[in-house]
């Protein structure tokens, strides 16, 4: 049966490619002054980040451009990757859509590191969606949809250099070309690059603070354009290779690979993707088009940490084929289509072979009401099939009403399902001492049931005018309630006195993380912005212990950043000054007390500070320089690994990380264009 | 399972043909619509789309300019004209009533002098 529905498919993508087609929801870059962008007339609670924004952190990769977002949480995942995880609402990236350009992007096996494989400088804009989301890119979301859109050949400059070297030795260069082929085609090529080539030990704890790193990335992209007669296309390639090592200062990898000479990891990924999207706007109708995406990508980890060997190979295809049209008038609009999922995974931890093919099969339809004045509403629905979660449908819906002027009251409820890859996802637990224990052994997807859950939302914001002063204030309550969730369990105190663990099992009892975030915004005078927020997360899960809060999350966090710019003179001189707080409380670290008392960690981590700071001059309209530093108060959690002293011990624990392990780091770069 | 694929191909052909064969069920107009506000914008659009056929409206606030695609299949540019008169907006051919123009919001009191053309 699965093989007809394959064949029928690639019949139809056949067909329909010779045929016609689209892009999906065409998005709307408005290159205006602010950096963040909230409309009060879109229905989903989403912020847009321009590329002005980007600019304001070091911003290396994908990962590393929310620092001055209240939205996303940027945490510190392990002391050795260095590789920040990202949350919203208080759920880890894996409960988010990660889409680039509508293509689901970091999934699977790219789960943990995934964001780091695009770089700063490619990225044209973000929309961070709170909630349930669409239901067009399938059902895997939970607590929100991040999407990002790269620069286009069409309209991007034709040159752009970027340099960028920091105090960690971590150096960078960016390189963009854009050429015009002909009236209706262009193209563009991206290339990137990154290295740290020495080995940093701020804490004297005899192990690298971040990771010997080479990545090289590059893109090239080919855009059609023909507005007479309604077609729009894009055809990319890309291919990446990212290597790093980690682990002891003096390990060696020729040497000591395999061997417990000296602690070591290793992370080799190589990622080859095509993608393609070709989408029709009919004649004479604006409002309906159709539009048809492809994806193929090979995405190959091979790893170790220290004698844990852990490798995957994922490959996937990923189709989507949208109509959008509307019902009577455009107040009344609709989206429906066909999703395809085939993944292949070869996955190896140690000895165990976990090697598995997914697919799933999906249709949707999305109706959105807008009366073009106060109230709009999105009622989407799917229906999918999938040979590990079964047959399935996925309701979301999102409500918007404007009360009074610049007032937006906002409502969204919707389901999520999704097979959660315990490995990809956890790997920093690798290096640890810890033994993988999964408790359940009747479900699909390592024994394990689906995770499913409930994201409900409400959110408030109203624009003011403060002493004669433009400013807003929000307040966004979320809550999720997952009816199954795979529980990973870093509290219970193992069995046998001396050994480490980490188990996986199903949900059993209640699981819910709530969030409320409150905003002020003010522009102090022009040219001169405040952006605060305050966050409160209550996320508890019943555990095999008891009910407790999850691992590593503050239950408060405060946000401020101040962004101040001169007045552009002649040739488009200007400063740019950038200041950021954050501040987080205390967090619950996992269970340490069975350990010998020099390796044992409070309950609860402190509470601190960090703030980072950037200043950049435009010289002309062509050419800048920036420096900024990170961490300027130079905070640095005491302990980054447990038993460092004996890293084959069983106290042995690198992955306790709820602060940075650096310390202050400071950057500089340049940026060159030719207009 | 085979029947829905199948089934969603056909539509979306049929779709695809009948639209670029019958061009006056997408006929589009732009006119002149006296009017002020953002207020007007919402009554005017939505006196637009009140009309059978009316598929796509959109009244520009600088321009004073109203697009319309219309399914002239169901109504006349007319008809349209006629309903954004009867809440108080002047168009090119159909002028509001007295009485009409008067029940405005205060602000949405547009400058009648102007269509006198």
């Amino acid at each position: 049966m699965n093989k007809q529905i394959t064949l029928l498919l690639l019949v139809l993508i056949c067909v329909f490619n010779s045929y016609s087609q689209d892009t999906l929801q065409v998005v709307k870059v408005i290159s205006k002054n602010k950096g963040l962008q909230k409309s009060s007339k879109i229905t989903t609670n989403t912020t847009l980040v321009t590329s002005k924004e980007l600019l304001k952190a070091a911003c290396c990769n994908l990962a590393e451009s929310f620092e001055t977002n209240p939205s996303i949480d940027v945490n510190y995942s392990d002391a050795l990757t260095g590789t920040k995880q990202i949350k919203m609402l208080g759920l880890t990236s894996p409960y988010l859509m990660i889409a680039e350009e509508n293509i689901p992007s970091v999934r699977g096996a790219s789960q943990a590191y995934g964001m780091s494989f695009t770089p700063g400088t490619w990225v044209e804009s973000i929309q961070i969606t709170k909630g349930a989301g669409s239901v067009v890119n399938g059902y895997e979301s939970i607590s929100g949809q991040i999407n990002t859109e790269l620069i286009k050949p069409i309209n991007n400059i034709p040159f752009f250099l970027n340099t960028y070297g920091s105090t960690d030795s971590r150096f960078e260069l960016n390189t963009h070309f854009n050429t015009t082929i002909s009236d209706k085609w262009s193209s563009g090529l991206f290339v990137h690059g990154n290295t740290r080539i020495a080995k940093n030990d701020m804490n004297n704890d005899g192990f690298l603070d971040n990771p010997l790193a080479k990545q090289i990335n590059i893109l090239n992209r080919y855009q059609y354009y023909n507005a007479d007669k309604g077609w729009v296309s894009f055809i990319n390639f890309r291919y990446m290779n990212d290597k790093k090592q980690t682990g002891e200062l003096d390990f060696d990898p020729n040497r000591d690979k395999e061997t417990t000479n000296f602690w070591g990891s290793e992370i080799n990924t190589e990622r080859f993707d095509v993608s393609s999207k070709i989408g029709y706007v009919f004649k004479d109708m604006p409002y309906q088009s159709i539009g048809f995406q492809n994806a193929f990508d090979s995405h190959n980890q091979e790893s170790y940490f220290g004698l844990n060997f852990y490798n995957i190979k994922q490959s996937s295809f990923y189709s989507n084929l949208i109509f959008n049209s509307i019902i009577n008038n455009t107040m009344n609009k609709f989206s429906a289509g066909l999703n395809f999922t085939y993944d292949k995974y070869q996955e190896f931890v140690n000895v165990s072979d976990y090697s598995r093919i997914d697919n799933s099969i999906g249709a949707f339809f999305e109706y959105t009401f807008d009366n073009a004045s106060n109230f709009s509403f999105i009622a989407g629905g799917r229906i999918d099939n999938h040979n590990r979660l079964g047959t399935f449908i996925t309701p979301r819906l999102h409500l918007r009403y404007n009360p009074w002027e610049k007032g937006v009251l906002r409502a969204s409820v919707g389901r999520g399902k999704r097979s959660a890859n315990i490995f990809a996802e956890n790997q920093p637990l690798f290096a640890s001492s810890r033994s993988f224990d999964i408790l359940d052994t009747n479900g699909k997807i390592y024994g394990l049931d689906p995770e499913i859950a409930w994201n409900y939302g409400l959110s408030f914001s109203q624009g003011l005018s403060l002493f004669g002063k433009k400013a807003d204030i929000g307040f966004d309550f979320y809550k999720t309630n997952f009816k199954n969730q795979v529980v990973v369990d870093l509290y219970t105190a193992p069995a046998i006195l001396g050994t480490h663990q980490v188990l996986f099992y199903n949900l059993n009892g209640k699981s819910y993380a709530n969030s409320l975030q409150v905003d002020f915004n003010l522009e102090i005078i022009k040219h001169f912005d405040l952006r605060t927020a305050y966050k409160y997360y209550d996320i508890q899960t019943d555990y095999i212990s008891g009910q407790s809060e999850r691992p590593l999350q503050a239950r408060h966090r405060f946000f401020g950043n101040l962004g101040f710019e001169t007045h552009i003179k002649e040739k488009g001189k200007q400063w740019k000054f950038d200041f950021t707080y954050n501040w987080m409380g205390e967090q619950k670290l996992p269970e340490t007390a069975s350990n010998p008392e020099i390796d044992r960690l409070p309950v609860y981590s402190p509470s601190y500070s960090l703030m980072n700071a950037q200043i950049t001059r435009t010289f002309s309209s062509t050419f800048e320089m920036y420096i900024g530093g990170e961490n300027i108060g130079n905070y640095k959690q005491e302990k980054a690994i447990l038993g460092s002293e004996n890293p084959f011990g069983s106290t042995f624990d690198a992955s306790i990380v709820y602060a940075p392990v650096f310390g202050q780091m400071y950057y500089a770069g340049l940026r060159f264009k030719i207009k | 399972m085979k029947n829905v694929f199948l089934g969603m191909m056909l539509l979306f052909i049929t779709l695809s043909t009948q639209a670029q064969e019958e061009k006056n069920k997408n006929a589009k107009y732009t006119i002149d619509v006296n009017g002020n506000c953002e207020q007007c914008q919402h009554r005017i659009q939505k006196a637009a789309f009140s009309v059978k056929g009316v598929k796509m409206a959109s009244w520009s606030i600088e321009t004073h300019k109203l697009d319309v695609t219309l399914n002239e299949e169901k109504n006349s540019i007319n008809e349209v004209k006629k309903a954004i008169a009867k809440v108080g907006h002047d168009t090119e051919g159909v002028k509001a009533t007295q009485e009409d123009y008067d029940n405005l919001h205060g602000c949405c009191k547009y400058d009648r002098e102007e269509t006198a053309k």
